[in-house]
């Protein structure tokens, strides 16, 4: 009886005394940061030992978790049997009518009928989750199908902005001639971005668009006489809606549908260009740059459209958000602004549209809804941030690589194949 | 002349810290290709802890040159502890996963790290102790450079030269090398990857946090955020010298230091950093892999 009893006895006190450890490793870690609080005026020094106690008593559990989840990552024995019950719902709310008919009309009607159920303020917040969604789906284009990173995606974002914010002030121009030119010239940027890149690769890609990036908000900051400097530009006129004089929170509305309407826009367009000639050079160009140039595929044109039409979305948005703050000025584009974007391709899932729409959900709300925690808020929002990269790094939504199959149903599109990569 | 010679020295000990941290970069991305944005929190947690460490210190009674090694000690020690561990939380598990994932983790480690300072310690500028003394022999060129410079310089070549053998000579330092050149390979000979991969983290954060001290000592002031910018400047500078390769960390903060001190004397300090990722760009047109990074031809 004892020999069945003692392995099971065994494994547990190590498991304990391996959490003691770890639990005492981060003891000694924080121990300066957290216990030890200098007030530099009166050259004192204030002791909070109740701290290291609770991070003490915080780790120990949690270290168990840590490696009950790691555990289960690695050997994957239960979790191959969740995947394929996720990718079971998945297909299955993907393919059958039925069920993604009326779920796709009870959401449209929810996302419709929102405005009017929730407040002004959550509106708001809406409003910036579906301009983060954009702009998901526009960095998309050029990191989860082209395969270039880029670090300074905020530039193309200020460009509209500015586009939008300086047209405004000078000449009195509105939001809706506004939009296309600043979508334009934020494509013009991308091209201007993309020329001297055009031979960099991965990481020095990435260092180069970053900089670029900082360039930009910097000249922003600096040049007064053209972009008014850190004081930024007020009194940006809101959206025009047929002359009609609406109140601040009818605005809203308005820009909410304006959003929704561009959201759409861009799911449209996006899924159309992932699936055309086009789009399937920018994922030839990501899997195997050579493969791809020896199949005639023209490297340079790929990649500048890659990076003009990312940009172009970035220029409607940062259109959208000068006519929603009415105030803009360069602190609103920093480089964290990119990484936050970056994170909402990556973590809601590379390549995958309903991937980013989650991602930048996750990313937007959680912020917004954690204003609970008030200043642990930008804590959890790092930690997390780690969190999912750690135990689902292929982001939440796995994107559907998509199978051509052989068979009579799926011919016609075989031969649409066949069409289409010959022409 | 005098303002040239300024200048000059400026440069030069900026671009050391420059150096000191890009040094971390550029090892870690050799072995396992990850910009590890966390890097600069690292700094910034060396600069913190040697305040901290200063601080209690000074209450014992202690002072001087001794007060400086045994903080600058204890910052080095709980750096590279924290780079450790850091490695272990959010890289390792990501060792197999698509390329950008461990990047977004290093981001969110980043965001983590900042707060986790801010809370615990404050969100104001800290003044910081001033650890050395002006040297004697120092008087007579003090206007144009001093004494901390020159210790920051001085450190940086000790350094530099330490770590070139160490990896040039030590068992250690060959198996990093082999590991950076191909990893499986390594495997097969016996090399143990995860000990390699933990060792140059450790050193990396190590070296970033004698930077943290040196540029605090300097500077007197730090606050949570440090580390973010010098973060970014210093990864300009492994890939402006082309990553991978430590004397070209070592150049390549050096010429960032330069322009940035030069563009800040000569032409306007508002556009320091335009100048500095203006010459990245610009050099990264000419030389696609970096003033000293070899150029790799893709094998079809």
């Amino acid at each position: 009886m004892t020999a069945q009893i003692s392995p099971f006895i065994r494994r547990a006190v190590s498991e304990v005394v391996q959490s003691l450890l770890v639990s005492c490793w981060f003891m000694f870690l924080t121990f300066p940061i957290m216990v030890i609080k200098v007030n530099p005026l009166e050259r004192t020094i204030d002791w909070q030992w109740m701290r290291l106690v609770w991070i003490g008593v915080a780790v120990f559990p949690l270290s168990f978790v840590w490696r009950y989840l790691m555990r289960r990552k690695e050997h994957g024995g239960a979790q191959d049997g969740e995947e394929s019950w996720q990718k079971r719902v998945g297909d299955r709310l993907r393919t059958d009518r039925k069920i993604s008919g009326p779920l796709l009309a009870l959401l449209a009607v929810f996302v419709v009928a929102f405005p009017f159920m929730f407040s002004s303020y959550q509106t708001q917040i809406m409003i910036s989750a579906l301009m983060y969604v954009m702009l998901g789906l526009g960095l998309n284009i050029v990191v989860g199908l082209a395969g270039l990173l880029d670090l300074g995606y905020v530039a193309f974002y200020a460009v509209g902005a500015y586009s939008y914010a300086l047209l405004n002030h000078h000449f009195g121009l509105g939001f809706w001639p506004a939009l296309p030119l600043g979508a334009g010239l934020a494509a013009v940027f991308g091209i201007l971005l993309g020329f001297p890149v055009l031979r960099l690769r991965g990481d020095y890609l990435a260092i180069v668009t970053l900089g670029f990036g900082e360039i930009i908000r910097l000249v922003l900051e600096n040049w007064n006489a053209f972009s008014f400097g850190p004081s930024g530009i007020a009194g940006i006129s809101r959206p025009w809606f047929f002359g009609a004089d609406l109140s601040l929170g009818q605005h809203t509305v308005f820009l909410y549908f304006i959003v929704l309407i561009l959201v759409g826009f861009t799911i449209l367009v996006v899924n159309r260009l992932r699936n055309s000639r086009i789009g399937r050079a920018w994922i030839a160009l990501r899997e195997d740059e050579v493969a791809c140039q020896a199949m005639g595929i023209d490297k340079t044109r790929t990649k500048l459209t890659a990076f003009a039409l990312g940009a172009t979305w970035a220029g409607f948005v940062g259109c959208v958000f000068a006519a929603k703050t009415t105030f803009i000025n360069p602190a609103s584009f920093t480089f964290m602004e990119s990484a936050i974007i970056l994170s909402i391709v990556v973590l809601g899932g590379m390549g995958s549209i309903i991937g980013v729409i989650v991602g930048a959900m996750v990313l937007i709300l959680l912020p917004e809804y954690l204003r609970a925690f008030s200043e642990y808020r930008m804590l959890v929002f790092g930690a997390s941030m780690v969190l999912i990269m750690v135990f689902r790094p292929q982001g939440i939504i796995t994107g559907v690589k998509q199978h051509y199959r052989f068979g009579q149903k799926e011919s016609a599109q075989e031969q649409g194949e066949r069409d289409a990569a010959s022409a | 002349m005098d303002y040239f010679l300024e200048l000059f020295f400026g440069g030069l000990t900026r671009g050391s810290i420059y150096a000191l941290i890009a040094l971390g970069y550029t090892m870690v991305y050799g072995i396992i290709e990850l910009i590890n944005f966390a890097h600069g929190e690292i700094y910034m947690i060396g600069a913190f802890t040697a305040l901290i460490a200063a601080s209690a210190l000074s209450l014992l009674g202690l002072n001087g040159p001794a007060l400086l090694i045994l903080a600058g000690l204890i910052a080095v020690i709980y750096s590279a502890a924290y780079g450790y561990t850091i490695e272990k939380i959010a890289y390792k598990p990501l060792r197999k996963a698509q390329r950008l994932s461990p990047l977004i983790s290093a981001i969110g480690m980043s965001i983590f790290l900042q707060n986790y300072v801010l809370l615990a310690q404050t969100s104001d500028f800290l003044s910081f102790p001033t650890l050395v003394d002006e040297f004697a022999f120092m008087e007579p060129v003090s206007h144009i450079m001093r004494s901390s410079e020159l210790l920051i310089v001085a450190t940086t070549l000790v350094c530099t030269v330490l770590l070139t053998l160490f990896i040039k000579f030590s068992r250690t330092g060959k198996a990093m090398r082999a590991t950076a050149q191909d990893k499986t390979m390594a495997m097969l000979l016996g090399i143990n990857i995860n000990r390699v991969i933990s060792v140059t983290f450790i050193i990396g954060s190590g070296l970033a946090a004698i930077g943290g001290v040196l540029i605090s000592n300097h500077i007197g002031q730090i606050n949570f955020y440090i580390g973010f910018i010098a973060g970014i400047k210093a990864f300009t500078a492994a890939v402006l010298g082309g990553i991978g390769s430590i004397p070209g960390a070592v150049l390549g903060g050096l010429i960032l230091g330069w322009t940035e001190s030069f563009a800040t004397g000569y032409v306007s300090s508002d556009y320091e950093d335009v100048f500095a990722f203006g010459l990245l760009v610009f050099i990264l047109i000419f030389r696609p892999a970096g003033i000293l990074g070899r150029s790799s031809t893709d094998k079809v």
